[in-house]
C-alpha cells in the first residue's frame, strides 16, 4: 500500500525537529494533538467572549461592554466555539484514534491532513482580527441573516472568507475520513466490527460533504449582494431575505449532528470500557445514527417557524422534528442499558460520559419542547433556546470530548492523568455548567429575549446566578488545562490496556502509543 | 495533484465521487434558490400575489353575498427618500369585482429616484386568491426631485377564496432600484417608454 510505504519511507530519514516537524507533519497523532490544541485555544478563546457576555448580563442595564460590541461577541463566541472548538476538537480525535482503532497505519491522504489542519490557524486569524476592523466584527449573529448580515461592514467579508477556508478545511478532512474508513481498514475488520466512534465519524464525514458546501454557497450569495449587485436576499431586486434562512438552516441542521454524533461515538466507547460489559444494541446504535442523520435534512424549517409558514408546513416541521426523539432515544436507552447490571466504575471519563447522557436527554427534551410549533412561537429567540442548545452542545459535544480526552491521555502520553484532579475538574464543571445554563430555561420562558444587552428588572436573579456559574465554569476550564499539562509532563506509567480489559485495537499498541502503528495490518478475528 | 496520482486506484476512485458530491452539493444550494421561487409561486406562499387581466375578471361572476375587507399599507424603504402611503387605510370590496385603489408618493430629495415597490399579501392563504390587472408594482417607478404621483392598483379578490378570510392586508414595500437599472440612463421622461423592459412583470 502506497501510504504504508510513504510511512515507512519516512522512518528512514530524520524528523524535522522543532516548528518544523509540526509545519510539516504528515503523521496523524501529530496532526491529532495540532487539531486538539488549536481546539482547546479556540475553547478559550470563545470562552472569554462568553465571559464578556455574562459580565455585561450580570446586571440589568448598560455597564460594561457598548450593545453594539456585545452583539459581536455573541456572533464571535458562537463562531469561535462552532467552528473553532468544536468540528476541529472532533477532526482532532478522528486523527488520532481512527487509525488506531481500524489498524491502519496512518490516514489514507496524510498530506492533504496537514494541508486541512494549516488552513484552520489562517481561518481563524482572518475571522478574529476582523474584531479590529473600523465597525468592529460581524454583530449579525452566527447566522448572519440577511438582511442585517448585507448592511454589515468589513468584517461580514472577512468572516465570510473565514467561512469558505474552514469549510475547505472540514471538506477535506471528511473525504480524508471517508476513504480512510472504506479503504484502510485491517483485515477482518468489517464494518460492522467498527468501533462505534468509527461509524459515528463516518456519518458526520457524510453529513460535512452534504452540507459544508452549501454553506459555502449561501455565503457566497452574501457576498455577491454585498458587492456584485445581485439580489439573492434582496427583495428589490427580487429576492427574497427569508431565502437566506430556508438554505442556511439546511446547511445548519445537519450541522448540529455533526457537532453531535462524534460525541455519541466517543461516549459509546467509554461507557462499554468502565461497565466491563460490550455495548448494548451495536446494531441499532448503528442504525439509529443514520437514521438522525438522514433526519436531519429535513427538518431545517424548524429554526423558523415564526417566518409565517403555513399551517402544513409547520405541521410536517414539527412532526419531522419530533421524529428525531425516537433514534436519540434508542441511543440513550442503549447507553443506560450498558450500564445496566455492570460492574461500574467511576473514573473521570466515567462521570463524563454518564453526566452527558444525563445532561443532553435534558437537552433533548427542551429540543422537543421547541419542536412543539405553537409553544416555539412564545420560546423562539427567547433564553429558552439558549438554555437549549448548551445543553447539547456544551454537555453534549464539549464533555463527551472531554470524557474523551480523560480516557485516551493515558494512550496518548504513556502517563495516567491525575485521578483526583480529573475528579475535580469534573464536579467544578458540571456544577458550574447547571448553574450557567440551568436557571436559562427558567429565563426563557418568561421571555427574556437572546443577544439582548440588557434585560428587564424580573430577570436579574436568574441572570446573577447564570453570570456566577460561567464565571465559575470559566475558571473550572483552566484546572483542565492544568490536568493536561500535567500529565504531558509525566505521571504514573500507563499500561498498555490503562483500563480494565478495554475494547478495541488502540489499547494492543504500547502506551504512549509510537509514532507509527500498525504498520503491519493486524488480523482482526 | 502528485498526491493523487500516487493513490491506490480504489482511493482516487473514492476520492473523485466525493469531489463530486461536494462540488454537486454546491451546485444544490444555488439549485435552491430558482426552486424556492417555483415553490412559493405554485403555492402562493411569502404573501406573493398573481396576475390576472380584466377579460377574465368580466367573465367571473362577483359574489353579491359577500364582503371581504381589504386594508392598504405600505412603507419606503431605508435608502428610498420617498413618503409612500395608501390614499385610504381599507375598503369593503365584493369577490369577483375588479378595484381600484391608489397610493401617494412624493420624491422628497432633490434628484430623480428609481424604486420599484415589492407587494406582500397577508393571510398567506389569500394571496393566491388576490390577482391584479394593474399595479405600479408591475414596473419601475420614476420620481422626479419633489415629484408627487398617484399610484394606481387595480384588483380582484377572486370568488373561491376561503369563507375564513375576512379580511386580506396588501402591503407594499418601496426599495430603491437604482443599483439594479443603473445601466440606463434614468429621467422620468424616459419612464413611459422603459417602463415594461426593466423587470418586464416578474414576481408582481
Amino acid at each position: 500500500m502506497a501510504t504504508a510505504d510513504a510511512a515507512h519511507h519516512d522512518e528512514h530519514h530524520a524528523h524535522p525537529t522543532g516548528i518544523l516537524r509540526w509545519i510539516t507533519t504528515t503523521n496523524h497523532k501529530d496532526i491529532g494533538t495540532l487539531y486538539l490544541l488549536f481546539s482547546l485555544t479556540m475553547f478559550m478563546v470563545g470562552g472569554l467572549m462568553a465571559l464578556v457576555i455574562r459580565a455585561e448580563l450580570f446586571q440589568p442595564g448598560l455597564q460594561v461592554v457598548d450593545p453594539h460590541f456585545f452583539n459581536q461577541m455573541t456572533t464571535m463566541h458562537a463562531l469561535v466555539m462552532i467552528f473553532g472548538a468544536v468540528m476541529p476538537g472532533f477532526v482532532g480525535f478522528a486523527n488520532w484514534m481512527l487509525p488506531m482503532m481500524i489498524g491502519a497505519p496512518d490516514m489514507a491522504l496524510p498530506r492533504l491532513n496537514n494541508w486541512s489542519f494549516w488552513i484552520l490557524p489562517f481561518a481563524f486569524t482572518m475571522l478574529l482580527s476582523s474584531l479590529l476592523t473600523a465597525g468592529g466584527g460581524p454583530a449579525s449573529g452566527w447566522t448572519l441573516y440577511a438582511p442585517l448580515s448585507i448592511q454589515g461592514g468589513m468584517s461580514v467579508d472577512m468572516t465570510i472568507f473565514a467561512i469558505h477556508m474552514m469549510g475547505v478545511s472540514s471538506i477535506l478532512g471528511a473525504i480524508n475520513v471517508i476513504v480512510t474508513i472504506f479503504n484502510m481498514r485491517a483485515p477482518g475488520m468489517t464494518l460492522l466490527k467498527m468501533p462505534l466512534f468509527v461509524w459515528t465519524w463516518l456519518i458526520t464525514a457524510f453529513l460535512l460533504i452534504a452540507v459544508m458546501p452549501v454553506l459555502a454557497g449561501v455565503v457566497t450569495m452574501l457576498l455577491t449582494d454585498r458587492h456584485f449587485d445581485t439580489a439573492f436576499f434582496n427583495p428589490a431586486g427580487g429576492g427574497d431575505p427569508v431565502m437566506f434562512q430556508h438554505i442556511f438552516w439546511f446547511f445548519g441542521h445537519p450541522e448540529v449532528y455533526i457537532l453531535i454524533l462524534p460525541a455519541f461515538g466517543i461516549i459509546s466507547e467509554i461507557i462499554p470500557t468502565f461497565s466491563r460489559k460490550p455495548l448494548f444494541g451495536y446494531t441499532t446504535m448503528v442504525l439509529a445514527t443514520a437514521g438522525i442523520a438522514f433526519l436531519s435534512f429535513i427538518v431545517w424549517a424548524h429554526h423558523m417557524f415564526t417566518v409565517g409558514m403555513p399551517l402544513a408546513g409547520e405541521l410536517f416541521f414539527m412532526y419531522s422534528t419530533m421524529l428525531i426523539a425516537v433514534p436519540t432515544g434508542v441511543k440513550v436507552f442503549n447507553w443506560v442499558s450498558t450500564m445496566w447490571r455492570g460492574s461500574l466504575t467511576f473514573e473521570t471519563p466515567m462521570l463524563f460520559a454518564i453526566a452527558v447522557v444525563f445532561l443532553f436527554t435534558i437537552g433533548g427534551f427542551s429540543g422537543l419542547m421547541l419542536a412543539i410549533t405553537p409553544a416555539d412561537f412564545q420560546y423562539h429567540d427567547t433564553y429558552f433556546v439558549v438554555a437549549h442548545f448548551h445543553y447539547v452542545l456544551f454537555s453534549g459535544s464539549i464533555m463527551a470530548m472531554m470524557g474523551g480526552a480523560y480516557y485516551w491521555l493515558p494512550k496518548w502520553t504513556g502517563h495516567m492523568y491525575d485521578e483526583k484532579l480529573g475528579k475535580t475538574h469534573f464536579w467544578l464543571n458540571t456544577i458550574f455548567f447547571n448553574i450557567t445554563f440551568f436557571p436559562q430555561h427558567f429565563l426563557g420562558l418568561a421571555g427574556m429575549p437572546r443577544r439582548i444587552p440588557d434585560y428587564a428588572l424580573q430577570f436579574t436573579e436568574f441572570n446573577v446566578i447564570s453570570s456566577i456559574g460561567a464565571f465559575g465554569l470559566g475558571l473550572s476550564q483552566l484546572l483542565f488545562v492544568y490536568v493536561v499539562i500535567k500529565c504531558v509532563r509525566g505521571g504514573e506509567k500507563a499500561s498498555d490496556e490503562v483500563w480494565e480489559q478495554p475494547r478495541g485495537l488502540e489499547w494492543t499498541v504500547p502506551s504512549p502509543a509510537p509514532y507509527h502503528t500498525f504498520e503491519t495490518p493486524p488480523r482482526v478475528a | 495533484m502528485t498526491a493523487a496520482t500516487q493513490q491506490p486506484p480504489a482511493n482516487r476512485r473514492l476520492i473523485f465521487r466525493l469531489v463530486l458530491a461536494v462540488f454537486a452539493m454546491f451546485g444544490f444550494g444555488f439549485a435552491l434558490v430558482p426552486l424556492y421561487d417555483v415553490f412559493c409561486d405554485i403555492t402562493g406562499l411569502n404573501g406573493k400575489t398573481g396576475v390576472t387581466d380584466s377579460r377574465t375578471v368580466e367573465a367571473t361572476p362577483i359574489d353579491k353575498d359577500r364582503w371581504v375587507t381589504v386594508e392598504f399599507t405600505g412603507n419606503a424603504a431605508s435608502g428610498l427618500p420617498w413618503e409612500f402611503r395608501p390614499t385610504v387605510a381599507k375598503m369593503e370590496v365584493q369577490p369577483g369585482a375588479l378595484t381600484r385603489a391608489t397610493y401617494i408618493a412624493r420624491n422628497t430629495s432633490n434628484r430623480t429616484v428609481v424604486g420599484r415597490a415589492i407587494p406582500s399579501v397577508t393571510p398567506g392563504e389569500a394571496a393566491a386568491h388576490f390577482k391584479k390587472t394593474e399595479c405600479f408594482c408591475f414596473t419601475e417607478q420614476y420620481l422626479d426631485a419633489g415629484e408627487t404621483k398617484e399610484m394606481t392598483v387595480q384588483f380582484v379578490v377572486e370568488p373561491d377564496i376561503p369563507r375564513s378570510v375576512n379580511t386580506i392586508t396588501l402591503s407594499y414595500a418601496f426599495f430603491n432600484t437604482e443599483k439594479f437599472v443603473k445601466q440606463k440612463k434614468i429621467t422620468a421622461k424616459q419612464q413611459d417608454t422603459k417602463l415594461e423592459k426593466t423587470h418586464p412583470g416578474k414576481k408582481s
